[in-house]
């Protein structure tokens, strides 16, 4: 009897669970209707088989439950029920299997008039490449790709060169405007998932897969990564941006070509090191750092580094929070750099200064700190030495106390939180992975050793 | 019979009279399902303590100090594996299929006794291996039990020197155990029945296990290459599974190999691997549920036909796990139909167990309880399976949350009801003592519940878009904040579960110490493992004289006769009326 109560108890359990819950798909926002469609098909169906088949079920426990006087039929075979249940069961798979079937004929054949755009996939990042004014991609490779050469461009082959290259985890589409995503990938295996969109696709190196649709909303949605890729792979995130064409028009204007990017000149450290006279008064003569000041060494941090975040600080990106008081501080200095070659130059003079090896002023186990650098030191490498590839900057070296007060930054949102924050977003849900003050004294006291 | 087994000549009969040969070195094959039994079980408890770390970081993430991303993907992987292929592949087949066969066929053992004996020994090696991956530098790996290359050989990913490497070797000596088990189990179905029993008179449990196990014998070969090729990737570098990559900013040597071949690879093994794991869970929830309805299964034939047809359409279905892989696109639509159409034979099973109770008179007993419930859930997740079998439906549901609670709800889930009902159903054949009930109920309702307020409402995340495998959600535009509080909520059913677990050790050690005697056949089963000379039977199992058999597994109630039940090997009387068989 408490079984069939059980029973019944499970199954309208069930269906209210399934009307009221709150957690259903997110609005769509691409022309995959029809996949929704399917879905509810498949549910009612589903759901109708799933009702009909348990109540029998309880039904037949509670009927037919043991009584002594009573026998058990003896019925081994009912030929025509069994092939009236073969013969309505196939049906509503049939049901179901079509408009699959054909949805999918959709989902294979791209449309004509799709643009294509290039998703690029990496240990846990996503860049994206445009065709450019003569709407071809150019020929790209693995075994090109470098440091100054982020997606492998062919140097011969002139499609290539008005390539647009998106050197950020930002992708833009125009609203309305069907296309088609070409995937590839430079390591191992990812996803390009947006909810809104439905539709998701593997990215495999050594090969190139698509996906096609149609934005039909504008706004900024979340781009997750859907495929096991290692350490980082829940902190691989990215954004596509639906607009208007004016709109999609003016962030194209912004964005520079595979040309562009070779012509850049290398920054002048002789000029730079006029430009460090103002650092210096904070950040020392050698780029040591100075404690008193809560200004952090500069020297061994690499000059990519220091650009990016020269840049972030001058654009809002970093020191904009309301808690980051040093940040705070740094944001006007960085406005003191007038342009692009300013924030060259400087850095290039600050990568020519030596690191010293740094001081312990926190009492940390450095043996407990190595077991849980290791989630670490998949990106910052595993002498700290930092990856330029994954845009992870040199860790060993720098202070503990800085580092600490970044920690404790990520950690509470004060620094990763701006959406433009790419690599510090990453840094938010890394670093929350550290529970507790003595866990962060703990690794900081193991780099201390590196 | 033409052919005499070898364990049928008495004279050439191996007889064991020391403890050793007898418990450890043992060629008897009830002795060897024990040992693999426990052995399956014991690495199983390590994989569901895993699971319950996994829970603790999901339910309530930034709290646990122990859990890092590294460590995270770790038990991930290892409790897939772990679950798939060494406890249920191990328990269902080495376990219950050594114990059940010879039994239920009425042999006297296996027909090669010595490779059943070497097979658990290599198995329990490979479980060694394996567990090593603990131990050695890096842990083991966390490239999710799928191990997919590139990743899972490369830096970037918990475990992926050592880890690797054992996990890659413990594979393939659990598979050269499962062979030399799985030759024996197909050889002994095929030679050594006892007279009279022919093929369509076996009991569902030995269908389904012989069907599994021929399966197994064809996959598993699959899954033996890509571990081998993968090694060679791994230590000699060659480029099998691995184009050219950068990876982590380093140019790698590997060049022209395909990730998607090892996907190919993998699931042409893995998806009959699901079938390895359910075919037995059929038939044994068959034999169960007709034994204590007390009645004779619903449409024998359709049952049998359909565990052969399942069985032979699981390697015709296997893409359907790499719907979004990148593969050819139009692959979709072959795998599509094909995984569809397994419904059908899927849900006339399902229809005649139903139809089994119907017009039954039903004993609820402990391994009713479960196989009922296992009704329940096979139902529940069978029906999910049509969403992620129809190509599209994946689109939007691959790689969430709703894969996780599907394949747990199919494959976890409904075989371990099945496992329960069978370990309770058996144990008294097993060891000659009743198991307390109370406590078995209590199992029941706590594994039962607790497991579908686990997996209900994971399914609804899947639907959001939450993804599998994410060590922390963090934040996005479109997972609301009450998703957390689904996912604590989920943890909290988990741990539930996990802990309920220790009603069933602790009722198995009781019994066994100071439970009452069981009763020959408490059940009243008709097949032939309850006929034997003694309970529990001794090896060689039958005494001086094999059992003759005269009827199909599944007289109950039949009209006319004494009893509600009549044994295989009770000759057929005038007063009563069966049909066939």
């Amino acid at each position: 009897m408490k079984l069939v109560i059980a029973l019944i108890l499970l199954i309208v359990g069930t269906l209210a669970f399934h009307f009221w819950s709150p957690w259903w798909f997110t609005p769509i926002a691409s022309n995959w209707g029809m996949i929704d469609t399917t879905v509810d098909i498949t549910l009612w169906i589903t759901g109708f088989v799933f009702v009909a088949v348990n109540a029998f079920l309880a039904y037949c426990v509670y009927r037919f439950r043991h009584s002594p006087d009573r026998r058990a039929d003896y019925e081994p075979e009912n030929k025509k029920l069994e092939t009236w249940l073969t013969v309505g069961t196939a049906v509503g798979v049939a049901a179901m299997l079509a408009p699959g079937l054909i949805v999918w004929a959709d989902f294979v054949n791209v449309p004509d008039d799709a643009t294509e755009v290039e998703v690029l996939g990496m240990q846990w990042q996503w860049q994206y490449r445009l065709p450019g004014a003569d709407g071809v991609l150019g020929e790209v490779d693995a075994r090109l790709i470098s440091q100054d050469n982020p997606f492998g461009m062919s140097k011969n082959d002139p499609a290539g060169q008005d390539d647009v290259l998106v050197n950020s985890n930002e992708l833009h589409l125009p609203l309305d405007r069907p296309v088609k995503l070409l995937l590839r990938s430079k390591d191992v295996l990812h996803n390009f998932t947006v909810p809104q969109f439905r539709v998701k696709m593997d990215l495999v190196p050594g090969m190139v897969t698509y996906a096609w649709l149609t934005p039909t909303r504008t706004g900024k949605f979340d781009v997750l990564c859907m495929e096991l890729c290692g350490i980082a792979h829940y902190a691989m995130r990215g954004y596509v941006v639906v607009e208007e064409q004016a709109d999609y028009d003016a962030w194209m204007a912004q964005q520079s070509t595979w040309a562009d990017m070779q012509a850049i000149p290398a920054g002048n450290a002789d000029v730079g090191k006029t430009t460090y006279l103002t650092c210096a008064a904070c950040h020392g003569q050698q780029g040591e750092g100075n404690p008193a000041m809560n200004a952090p060494r500069l020297a061994g941090l690499p000059g990519w580094y220091i650009a990016r975040q020269l840049k972030h600080y001058k654009q809002g990106i970093r020191g904009a929070h309301e808690d980051d008081e040093y940040g705070m501080q740094m944001a006007p200095m960085a406005n003191v750099l007038a342009n692009d070659t300013a924030i060259r130059d400087v850095t290039a003079y600050i990568e020519t200064l030596h690191a010293r090896p740094a001081t312990n002023t926190l009492n940390g186990d450095p043996a407990r700190g190595a077991g849980r650098y290791v989630s670490c030191g998949a990106c910052h490498g595993a002498n700290g030495e930092g990856n330029s590839a994954l845009q992870a900057p040199r860790l060993a070296g720098q202070d503990d106390w800085y580092m600490k007060r970044q920690l404790h930054n990520f950690r509470h949102g004060i620094r990763g939180a701006h959406k433009e924050d790419t690599y510090g977003h990453q840094m938010v849900l890394m670093a929350r992975s550290l529970k507790d003050e003595q866990a962060i004294n703990d690794l900081l006291a193991y780099l201390n050793t590196l | 019979m033409q052919h005499v087994a070898l364990a049928d000549r008495p004279d050439e009969l191996h007889d064991p009279q020391t403890f050793i040969t007898k418990y450890v070195w043992s060629q008897d094959h009830k002795v060897i399902a024990i040992q693999y039994g426990s052995t399956a079980i014991f690495v199983g408890l390590i994989a569901l303590v895993l699971s319950g770390l996994m829970r603790l970081q999901l339910g309530f993430p930034d709290t646990f100090d122990f859990i890092d991303p590294n460590s995270y993907l770790q038990f991930v992987t290892m409790h897939g594996m772990i679950m798939v292929i060494y406890l249920l592949t191990a328990l269902l087949l080495g376990g219950f299929g050594n114990y059940l066969i010879p039994l239920m066929c009425g042999a006297r053992d296996m027909v090669f006794p010595f490779m059943n004996m070497l097979s658990y020994w290599v198995y329990l090696l490979s479980v060694i291996i394996l567990l090593a991956s603990f131990f050695v530098p890096g842990g083991p790996t966390g490239a999710g039990w799928t191990l997919y290359p590139p990743q899972a050989i490369l830096d970037g990913t918990p475990g992926y020197d050592w880890g690797i490497i054992l996990m890659l070797v413990s594979l393939a000596v659990f598979i050269v155990a499962f062979t030399m088990g799985g030759l024996n189990y197909v050889t002994t179905v095929l030679q050594a029945r006892t007279h009279g029993m022919t093929l369509m008179r076996m009991p569902l449990s030995v269908w389904g296990i012989f069907v599994a196990t021929i399966l197994g014998i064809l996959a598993f070969p699959a899954l033996l290459v890509s571990a081998i090729m993968m090694l060679l990737d791994k230590t000699l570098h060659t480029s099998f599974f691995m184009p050219a990559v950068v990876s982590l900013g380093e140019n790698l040597s590997y060049e022209g190999g395909s990730p998607i071949l090892f996907q190919h690879l993998f699931w042409f093994f893995g998806h009959p691997e699901v079938y390895i794991v359910a075919l037995p869970a059929f038939g044994m929830v068959s034999d169960v549920l007709s034994v204590h309805a007390r009645k004779n299964i619903f449409g024998y034939r359709m049952m049998v036909w359909a565990i052969v047809i399942i069985g032979a359409l699981s390697f015709v279905v296997w893409a359907h796990h790499m719907y979004v892989s990148g593969m050819h696109p139009a692959f979709g639509f072959f795998f599509a139909t094909t995984t569809l159409i397994i419904a059908v034979p899927t849900a006339i099973k399902v229809y005649n167990w139903v139809l089994t109770l119907w017009r039954g008179n039903i004993h609820l007993t402990v391994p009713m309880l479960f196989a009922i419930g296992f009704i329940f859930t096979f139902t529940h997740g069978g029906l999910t399976g049509l969403f992620l079998g129809n190509v599209t439906i994946d689109l939007p549901l691959s790689d969430t949350y709703f894969v996780v609670a599907h394949f747990h709800m199919v494959m976890g889930v409904s075989p371990i009801m099945v496992l329960f009902a069978a370990i309770y159903h058996w144990f008294p054949l097993m060891t000659g003592k009743m198991f307390d009930e109370r406590l078995g109920k209590w199992h029941f309702w706590c594994t039962f519940l607790g497991t579908y307020a686990i997996y209900l409402p994971m399914h609804y995340l899947g639907f959001l878009g939450v993804p599998r495998r994410y060590f922390a959600m963090g934040t996005t535009d479109f997972i609301p904040e009450s998703a957390q509080s689904l996912n604590a909520g989920i943890t909290v059913a988990a741990l539930l579960v996990g802990l309920s677990q220790l009603i069933f050790l602790y009722n198995i050690f009781k019994t066994l110490r100071s439970g009452e005697k069981s009763p020959r056949n408490p059940w009243g089963a008709a097949s032939l493992e309850w006929q034997t000379a003694d309970v529990p039977p001794h090896h060689g199992n039958w005494g001086k004289e094999l059992p003759q058999v005269h009827r199909w597994a599944y007289d109950y109630s039949v009209p006319g006769a004494a009893e509600d039940f009549i044994p295989q090997n009770h000759p057929v009387t005038e007063d009563e009326q069966t049909e066939g068989h």
